[in-house]
C-alpha cells in the first residue's frame, strides 16, 4: 500500500490486514518498551493546512513509536500564508528527505493531488480533506466496533450484520463519508440521521437507510453503535437549522434517548465534543461511550497506516 | 529429508536436552517465532511436560517489526505475540524456529523479546540447520544439520499448519511453488 488517501479504495482483506495489524500495534503498548525501531531512518512529515491538534498529535504519536523522525508543518504563520501553492511546499519538503506525507487541507481531493501528480514520492497518507475524507478516523472507528463487540476473537473478522447509525452534520462530514463506504466494505449496515438540510444529495449512493426523525430511526433499528458527529459551531450561522437548541432536542443523543438504546449499543463520536448540542453528558460519560478508547486506538490504527505505506520497499 | 517419525524424534531429543541444559523446568520459558516456530514450541511444550511433570509456559514472540530488512521487500504483515501471564522477567526463555539460515530473523527475535522483558537467559532451539549465516549466531539446540546451497530451499511442512509433517528440500529453479513454509 503506497497511499492510504480513501476508504473507498480499501477491499475488504486489505481492510481486515489494517485492522490486525492494529491489534499487534496495540499490544506494543502493553510492552515494558512501548516503541518499535520499523522506521528507524524514516522521515514522516505531518502537513496540516488546517488546525487539528488531535489528529496531529495522533499521527505523532504514532510515528515516534515506531521511531521515525516526525517534522510538524502547520500553514498558519508558514510559506503557504505568504502564498506558497501546494506544489512548491511539497516539493520542498521532498528535497528535505520526506518519506511520507501525512496531509490534512481543507480542499477535497488535495492528497490524491499530491499522491498522483508526480510532484513528490513519498507516501501520501490523507488525514482529512475538505469534505471528502478522513479514512484513518473511519479505520479506528471500525476497530473500535471490532474489539467492543468481537473482543479478542475478532482478528480476522470484518463487521458482518453490525447495525451503525450516524447521526448529524452527515453533509459536512468527511468522518460520516469515510465510515460509510469503510463499513460497507466491512458488511455492516449503515442508517443516516440528519435533518434534510444536512444531508448531502446523491446520499443514495451510500446505500444507507436514511431517517430525518431520530426517535423513529432507534425505534425501527435497534442500532447496535451510534455514532454522533459534530456540529461544527461555524455551521450554526448557516440556517441548517433553527438553533443549537433545537437541534440538541431533535437530534441530540440526550439522556432519555440513551436509556432508550438496546442494553449493548455502542455511543460514538470522533471527537471534540460538544456537550450539550450533539450529546449529553450522561451519552459522553456513560460505560458505552467509546469516546477516549477512540483516541486509544487512533494511534494504534494509524501506526498500523504508517507502517503499511511506508516500511516496504517494493510495492506487492 | 526429515518423515514425521523424525521431526517427532528430534523435537524429544531436543526437550531432553533443554531440561539437561536447565536442571528442570523451572523457569522455563518457550517462546516460538510464527508461523511454524509456534507450532513447534507447542509441541516442545508438550513433551517438556511429559518428561517433567510440570507445565511450561508456552508463547509466540514476532520479530517482523523488528526486522532489518523491510525496506528490501514487500510489506509483511505481523503475526500475533503472546507473551505467557507469567512473563520472561528471569525466566530462560528457549526461542524455537524451524529453520536456522541466516541468523537475522533470531536477530529480530532477540531484539523482540528484550522489549517484553528482560530473561535471565536466551535459549535458540531450531528443527533444521541449513548453514550460510550472516550473523554470529547459532543453535543451543537442532534437530537436524541439512548443509544446502543458497540456491536450495527447504520445506518445513507441520500439522495444523499444513496438511502433514515433514522437511523437504529442492531446488528453487525447478520446485518454486511447492506449498509450505520455505526457508
Amino acid at each position: 500500500m503506497k497511499h492510504l488517501l480513501s476508504t473507498a479504495d480499501l477491499s475488504r482483506d486489505e481492510a481486515i490486514q489494517i485492522l490486525d495489524i492494529s491489534e499487534d500495534m496495540a499490544a506494543v503498548s502493553t510492552h515494558e518498551v512501548r516503541k518499535l525501531p520499523t522506521l528507524r531512518g524514516i522521515t514522516v512529515v505531518n502537513l496540516f493546512f488546517e488546525d487539528s491538534t488531535r489528529t496531529r498529535i495522533s499521527f505523532e504519536a504514532a510515528a515516534k513509536r515506531l521511531s521515525a523522525d516526525v517534522i510538524n508543518f502547520s500553514a498558519k504563520g508558514s510559506s503557504v500564508s505568504k502564498g506558497e501553492s501546494l506544489k512548491d511546499t511539497a516539493q520542498t519538503l521532498a528535497a528535505m528527505g520526506a518519506d511520507g506525507i501525512v496531509i490534512r487541507h481543507p480542499a477535497s481531493g488535495a492528497p490524491r493531488v499530491l499522491a498522483t501528480s508526480g510532484w513528490v514520492d513519498a507516501g501520501v497518507v490523507n488525514a482529512g480533506d475538505g469534505t471528502h475524507e478522513h479514512p484513518t478516523q473511519a479505520l479506528l472507528d471500525a476497530f473500535t466496533m471490532r474489539r467492543r463487540i468481537l473482543g479478542d476473537s475478532g482478528r480476522g473478522r470484518d463487521l458482518d450484520g453490525v447495525k451503525v447509525m450516524i447521526v448529524g452534520d452527515v453533509l459536512h462530514s468527511r468522518v460520516a463519508r469515510s465510515n460509510a463506504w469503510l463499513l460497507k466494505t466491512l458488511g455492516a449496515h449503515v442508517t443516516f440521521v440528519a435533518p434534510p438540510t444536512l444531508l448531502p444529495n446523491g446520499v443514495a449512493a451510500f446505500d444507507a437507510d436514511v431517517f430525518y426523525d431520530f426517535d423513529e430511526a432507534l425505534a425501527r433499528v435497534k442500532p447496535d453503535v451510534v455514532m454522533m458527529l459534530r456540529i461544527q459551531q461555524e455551521r450554526m450561522n448557516d440556517a441548517f437549522f433553527p438553533n443549537g437548541r433545537e437541534y440538541a432536542r431533535s437530534w441530540g443523543l440526550s439522556a432519555a434517548r440513551l436509556h432508550g438504546l438496546p442494553e449493548h449499543t455502542l455511543v460514538m463520536h470522533p471527537g471534540p465534543m460538544n456537550r450539550g448540542l450533539e450529546i449529553s453528558d450522561e451519552a459522553a460519560d456513560s460505560p458505552r461511550s467509546t469516546v477516549l478508547e477512540q483516541v486509544t486506538n487512533g494511534v494504534s490504527v494509524r501506526m498500523a497506516v504508517l507502517y503499511l505505506t511506508l516500511a516496504a520497499g517494493v510495492t506487492n | 529429508m526429515l518423515s514425521q517419525a523424525d521431526i517427532t524424534r528430534a523435537l524429544t531429543r531436543i526437550a531432553h536436552e533443554i531440561l539437561e541444559g536447565n536442571r528442570g523446568a523451572d523457569d522455563l520459558v518457550v517462546m516460538g517465532i510464527p508461523t511454524r516456530g509456534v507450532v513447534l514450541a507447542d509441541r516442545i511444550g508438550e513433551v517438556l511436560q511429559s518428561i517433567s511433570g510440570q507445565a511450561v509456559p508456552v508463547g509466540a514472540i514476532d520479530a517482523t517489526l523488528y526486522r532489518d530488512d523491510l525496506r528490501r521487500q514487500p510489506t509483511r504483515a505481523p503475526r500475533p505475540t503472546t507473551v505467557p501471564s507469567g512473563g520472561i522477567d528471569g525466566k530462560t526463555v528457549v526461542l524455537v524456529d524451524d529453520v536456522l539460515y541466516s541468523g537475522r530473523t533470531i536477530r529480530a527475535a532477540l531484539d523482540a523479546l528484550s522489549a517484553i522483558g528482560r530473561p535471565k537467559a536466551v535459549r535458540l532451539a531450531v528443527l533444521v540447520d541449513r548453514g550460510h549465516r550472516e550473523l554470529p549466531i547459532r543453535a543451543d539446540y537442532v534437530g537436524k544439520n541439512l548443509p544446502t546451497s543458497t540456491a536450495e530451499r527447504i520445506f518445513v511442512r507441520l500439522e495444523p499448519v499444513d496438511a502433514l509433517d515433514e522437511v523437504a528440500i529442492a531446488d528453487e529453479r525447478t520446485d518454486a511453488h511447492s506449498e509450505g513454509g520455505a526457508s
